[in-house]
């Protein structure tokens, strides 16, 4: 079977000359979505029985949680890639969604916290989704210090590979474990975060909201692993020619 | 559909719960922006300092 | 066969001198148990000496304190090696790596985590942890320091090179012990509540079989790339 496709794929310049093809369809669908989303339900979606209008932070809430976990798998997954066909992109793509990641997940903290407040008097609460998700953003804290701390690029790429793999098989057993642990000592009162039945008309923004966030998604992680190839590859000759095309189109002339 | 809200005023106030909603929302909001823009400033700045090097190196071979 | 036997006297080879390494440096046998007993005095001399008070939060000191000082003895567990080169040439011996690995790791948990175990009860009297538990925390302790070396020593193969691997390791490796802690934990409590805690002792148990099987390809794997780095 030709393979060739599959290496093609590992090649740092074909991913950044096919992204400049792409990126801006994907940056206008991107936040076309999430502005559409975002108005949509903070001023069109009706306004939930129990929670009010606070419960217009869900639009920005949940999507954000799955795409910050979805953020940690492929950040797993491109590691294995690039761990085991020594490619170069798959470990650019990973490191891109270390600091990423971090950053979804203390959003879905803060906004999570700041829903909490309104809507069930309290800011934080020890139950297994909250605690197995605060646990997340440890182990994203942990890939980003891991990386920084490396002299050796190839070194800190597979190190923090390796990282991310461990990180994978423990967070199941990390949200098993913990899900247990709360069910022990869960208190006499009611379940804080319990889920409720959502009305259609409160589901279509949502959707619409995962949509725009997974291409967003998409988009920045896009963004930042096509920075960090024009860092890694500012040696080659086809980064060398964009620099040149760059600087020459602004008018700044050839030589000097 | 319609708009859920009576007045401006009342869109900011959402029946009190406002600070709660705008806070989360700017909150998300300005860390979209500053995901998206950062990178694009980090290229930037990397072109201007490939420039300046690619210059020097110019310079160096001229002499 | 020969090769088997070949296998298991370089697994004892590296058991053997690790261990007379280890006991050459007792003080760093030392210091995670006197950490574990610093820190363990600091709690009522925070919360204040309150019998009933200490007893409810014995269990889970305990076990929080075990974790920490088994994060502090992590960092040595490769680190003398790489700084004389001896890791290396472990790493480009014809040998399995996994074993020698193997051997690393049980003469860490039976110079920390061993003395570790047999030093809580004293811990636990010390914070009127139940007669009942007492048990329950030798037991849990048992396995559970086993799977922190095991888990550990893969945090400590990913640092090895770094100067500063120390407070990275913690970093990295702490959310992976919160399982253990978890059931370990609340073995203790359930026994000091007077009931059943076999499930925990079995998690815990189940833990360490995957981490027996996991933690030391892991860690080789870890080792090659840091040392080849």
């Amino acid at each position: 079977m030709n393979w060739q496709w599959f290496h093609r794929l590992g090649s740092p310049r074909w991913f950044y000359e096919k992204t400049t093809v792409w990126l801006p369809w994907l940056m206008l669908s991107a936040w076309g979505l999430l502005l559409i989303g975002g108005i949509w339900g903070l001023g069109f979606a009706p306004e939930d029985v129990k929670q009010r209008n606070s419960f217009r932070i869900l639009y920005i809430h949940a999507p954000v949680a799955y795409i910050s976990m979805s953020c940690y798998y492929i950040m797993a997954i491109s590691g294995a890639v690039g761990l085991i066909w020594k490619m170069k992109l798959p470990f650019m793509v990973m490191k891109a969604c270390a600091p990423i990641g971090l950053g979804l997940t203390i959003v879905v903290l803060a906004t999570g916290s700041i829903w909490g407040k309104p809507t069930w008097g309290t800011w934080w609460e020890w139950d297994a989704r909250l605690t197995s998700y605060l646990i997340l953003s440890f182990l994203y804290l942990g890939a980003i210090a891991l990386q920084q701390a490396f002299q050796n690029r190839d070194t800190a790429d597979k190190a923090s590979a390796i990282l991310a793999l461990v990180g994978t098989v423990n967070i199941p057993i990390i949200y098993k474990s913990v899900d247990w642990w709360y069910t022990l000592h869960q208190p006499a009162t009611l379940k804080i975060v319990g889920k409720s039945t959502i009305d259609p008309s409160m589901l279509y923004p949502l959707f619409v909201m995962i949509i725009g966030f997974y291409l967003f998604f998409t988009l920045v992680l896009i963004l930042h692993t096509r920075t960090e190839i024009l860092r890694r590859e500012s040696r080659t000759q086809w980064v060398k020619e964009l620099v040149l095309a760059n600087n020459s189109g602004k008018g700044e002339g050839a030589s000097s | 559909m319609k708009f859920q809200f009576d007045s401006l005023a009342d869109f900011m106030h959402m029946d009190g719960h406002g600070v709660f909603v705008w806070t989360a929302y700017g909150l998300v909001y300005g860390i979209l922006i500053y995901l998206t823009v950062s990178p694009l400033i980090q290229k930037k700045n990397f072109l201007k300092q490939q420039k300046k090097w690619q210059q020097i190196q110019k310079d160096s071979s001229n002499l | 066969m020969a090769n088997s036997s070949l296998a298991s006297s370089l697994f004892w080879a590296t058991f053997k001198r690790d261990l007379i390494l280890a006991f050459r440096h007792k003080g760093d046998m030392v210091n995670p148990l006197v950490f574990f007993l610093i820190a363990i005095t600091m709690i009522p001399l925070a919360l204040g000496p309150e019998k009933a008070v200490l007893m409810r939060i014995a269990p889970g000191i305990i076990w929080v304190m075990a974790l920490l000082a088994t994060l502090l003895s992590l960092d040595s567990l490769f680190r003398s090696d790489f700084d004389d080169g001896s890791l290396e040439q472990l790493l480009i011996a014809p040998y399995p790596l996994t074993l020698s690995v193997m051997a690393k790791i049980l003469v860490h948990w039976l110079a920390t985590g061993l003395p570790l175990t047999l030093m809580a009860p004293v811990l636990g009297v010390m914070l009127s942890l139940p007669a009942s538990a007492f048990a329950a925390l030798c037991y849990s302790l048992l396995l559970g320091t086993a799977a922190m070396s095991l888990i550990g020593a893969v945090g400590a193969a990913l640092t090895v090179s770094l100067r500063k691997g120390g407070v990275l390791i913690s970093l990295i490796v702490m959310p992976l012990y919160i399982p253990i802690l978890i059931f370990g934990a609340s073995a203790v409590q359930t026994a000091a509540l007077g009931e059943a805690y076999k499930m925990q002792l079995a998690v815990l148990g189940a833990g360490l079989a995957i981490a027996l099987l996991l933690a030391p390809l892991a860690a080789a794997g870890a080792l090659r790339v840091s040392v080849n780095g």
